[in-house]
């Protein structure tokens, strides 16, 4: 081998190799990104699993079916009669989700009619009026909000706000929806004011020029312009800010008291969907109906926030484009 | 009114809103402050709970909470760098893989934390922990049960998105001729991505692990059904040990105490270290990001 040839072969073999190397680094990243996906799915996939039984399962069906869950039943008397009963752990176990669908909405309600309107208030004043040194106090406070964990929250709602709030509005009940809810509002509110935020702040200034210019005023033209124009990302705001509340585990559990009560007394206790869940999963028996219905409720508080996620997402990106190529 | 009034008064009242945000975050910090600082001891700090848990300090909570976000980042963080760098360096953005990974990553940081605790039992404890003792251990229960290991796991999962995100954002914040300048004098992608783009990302990189620490170790539904115990007489020693937990332990003293008004004081000093600790750490990632900012180095 001569010397030219040695100095090649050497050449080519650490060229070789580091071409080799790229590829595995590169498979590596790629692999990466499919875990990621498949991560979203396995969640499905292992969720689901556990709740297919309450679909076909005949050993599940001898306790419960799925018109148990959803439809009127005749449990009461004729004089009383109980359409919707969740009482999983009796001799005649009752599993209606009546009772929980409607706790959660109660709740989830209560702190989204709280916290929408505070959280845009706030993003049009952080926007459209505050100094700029007050705009970044503004945001660590909220981040700061958003870093409080909920089970903090749960307890400041369960330890301080419930009695507050009974003395204040002399409830019945010390933990019912509308003080889960006030705490829950809490929890959504940094997520709303983030998006409203954002949404408010990328729309351009020569809008807000052209308005003043026409002789608006300010507020009106926070208000009648700025605030239309970034509305599909306010809206986002408000769809995300829902889909958390919903899944909030912690504060309900908490705070809600925890009576699977169905009516639409908010000033009752109530049992969501997610706390429902927390509960009860720790003493189930593994792979009873009543294991399996908890997973089916798991599954289906996986949907509903996987639908409105993803219309968050639309929404978010429908005002991007709306405001794409508009000069700043 | 006139309308100038008029325009004032609503500005002053979307003023309100942000006073009254700020108000209620004085108020939870104050309250806990206030009724938490007294308790707070060495003894506290470092001692285990007694007389069920109306004495003595929450050692094992903090041991616990730190092992369980400590084990959670060595999974997290490498996986989380790894997207975020598929994101900004490698990804062609029409085609279906970006697509899909964006789409799950988003979808990811809006699923409830306790279909997360499903998850977590569903997958990490009977499936993955069942198949490890089938394989390893003949069958005997070792690794199929509520374990720190699958806690850790199913944290990393949860806490995935923040890291993607906060990496992403610093990779995308190091300036386009940085790569340039690495591809003209012949380094190829990886070594550009690894030498040159992600040591200016850093900081980002740390911002990411902080704040999925801090999240992580305010979650409290993604554990409870997958190794969070109410008390144990020792420390977790091995991976398939259940431990005690800082927000679990406050869910515990909150709701299941015997006599709320007798745990009352540890519960408010247990609240505090947890609320400190989540706050320390947040206020730290800010600080580093908008030092970041500030600075502009990489910009």
């Amino acid at each position: 081998m001569t010397i030219v040839e040695a100095a090649t072969f050497r050449i080519v073999g650490h060229s070789l190799r580091r071409q080799a190397m790229e590829l595995v680094v590169q498979a590596l990243i790629y692999l990466a990104a499919l875990v990621a996906i498949s991560l979203i799915l396995l969640i499905f996939v292992f969720v689901g699993r556990q709740a297919l039984p309450v679909l076909i399962s005949p050993a599940v069906h001898e306790e419960v079916t799925l018109g148990e869950l959803f439809l009127p039943q005749e449990y009461g008397t004729s004089e009383v009669p109980l359409r919707y009963v969740w009482q999983p752990v009796s001799v005649d176990p009752k599993y209606s989700l009546m009772p929980l669908f409607l706790g959660t909405l109660k709740v989830t309600l209560v702190a989204m009619l709280l916290a929408t309107p505070l959280a845009i208030l706030a993003a049009i004043y952080t926007t459209e009026f505050a100094p700029g040194w007050l705009r970044e106090t503004i945001k660590p406070v909220v981040e700061m909000l958003a870093g409080i964990p909920s089970v903090v929250l749960g307890f400041f709602a369960l330890i301080v706000l419930a009695t507050w709030m009974q003395e204040r509005f002399g409830f019945d009940y010390r933990l019912n929806a509308i003080t889960a809810g006030v705490a829950l509002a809490l929890a959504v509110l940094p997520i709303l004011y983030t998006v409203a935020e954002d949404a408010l702040g990328a729309v351009p200034r020569s809008y807000r020029q052209a308005a003043l210019a026409l002789g608006a005023s300010p507020w009106q033209t926070a208000w009648t312009v700025v605030l239309p124009s970034a509305l599909p990302g306010v809206f986002a705001g408000v769809v995300l800010g829902f889909g958390r509340a919903i899944g909030e585990t912690m504060i309900v559990l908490m705070a809600s008291g925890n009576a699977a009560i169905t009516s639409w007394e908010f000033a009752e206790p109530v049992r969501t969907l997610s706390a429902t869940i927390a509960a009860e999963l720790a003493e189930v028996v593994f792979g009873s109906p009543h294991y399996h219905v908890l997973f089916f409720i798991g599954l289906l508080l996986f949907a509903v926030t996987f639908v409105l996620n993803w219309t968050g997402a639309r929404l978010v990106d429908r005002l991007r484009r709306r405001l794409a190529g508009v000069e700043r | 009114m006139s309308l100038r009034g008029l325009d004032r008064s609503f500005i002053l009242l979307s003023g309100l809103a942000v006073l009254l945000i700020v108000t209620m975050l004085a108020i939870i910090v104050g309250n806990v402050v206030w009724h938490g600082w007294e308790p707070i001891s060495w003894e506290f700090l470092s001692g285990a709970p007694r007389m069920g848990m109306t004495e003595g300090g929450i050692f094992p909570a903090i041991f616990g909470t730190v092992l369980l976000v400590l084990l959670m980042t060595i999974f997290v963080v490498p996986l989380g760098v790894c997207v975020a760098i598929y994101f900004s360096e490698y990804a062609n953005r029409q085609s279906w893989l970006y697509r899909w990974t964006r789409q799950a990553v988003n979808n990811l940081a809006g699923v409830p934390s306790i279909v997360f605790g499903l998850f977590g039992l569903g997958f990490f404890v009977q499936f993955v922990g069942g198949w490890v003792d089938q394989q390893f251990y003949e069958g005997k229960l070792t690794y199929g049960q509520p374990a720190i290991l699958w806690a850790a796991l199913t944290m990393a999962v949860l806490t995935l998105p923040v890291v993607i995100v906060s990496v992403e954002e610093a990779l995308r914040s190091v300036p386009q001729s940085y790569r340039e300048a690495s591809y003209a004098l012949g380094a190829t992608r990886t070594q550009t991505v690894f030498r040159v783009v992600l040591p200016q990302a850093l900081a980002g990189v740390l911002t990411g692990g902080i704040l999925a620490v801090s999240r992580g170790a305010g979650e409290v539904a993604p554990i409870l059904f997958v190794g969070a115990a109410y008390y144990l007489p020792e420390l977790p020693k091995r991976l398939n040990d259940q431990f005690m937990e800082l927000g679990y332990h406050i869910y515990v003293l909150a709701t299941q105490s015997p006599d709320v008004e007798a745990t009352k004081s540890l519960l408010y000093a247990t609240v505090l270290v947890l609320l400190a600790l989540t706050f320390l750490l947040n206020l730290t990632a800010i600080t580093i990001r908008a030092r970041l900012r500030v600075t502009g180095g990489l910009r």
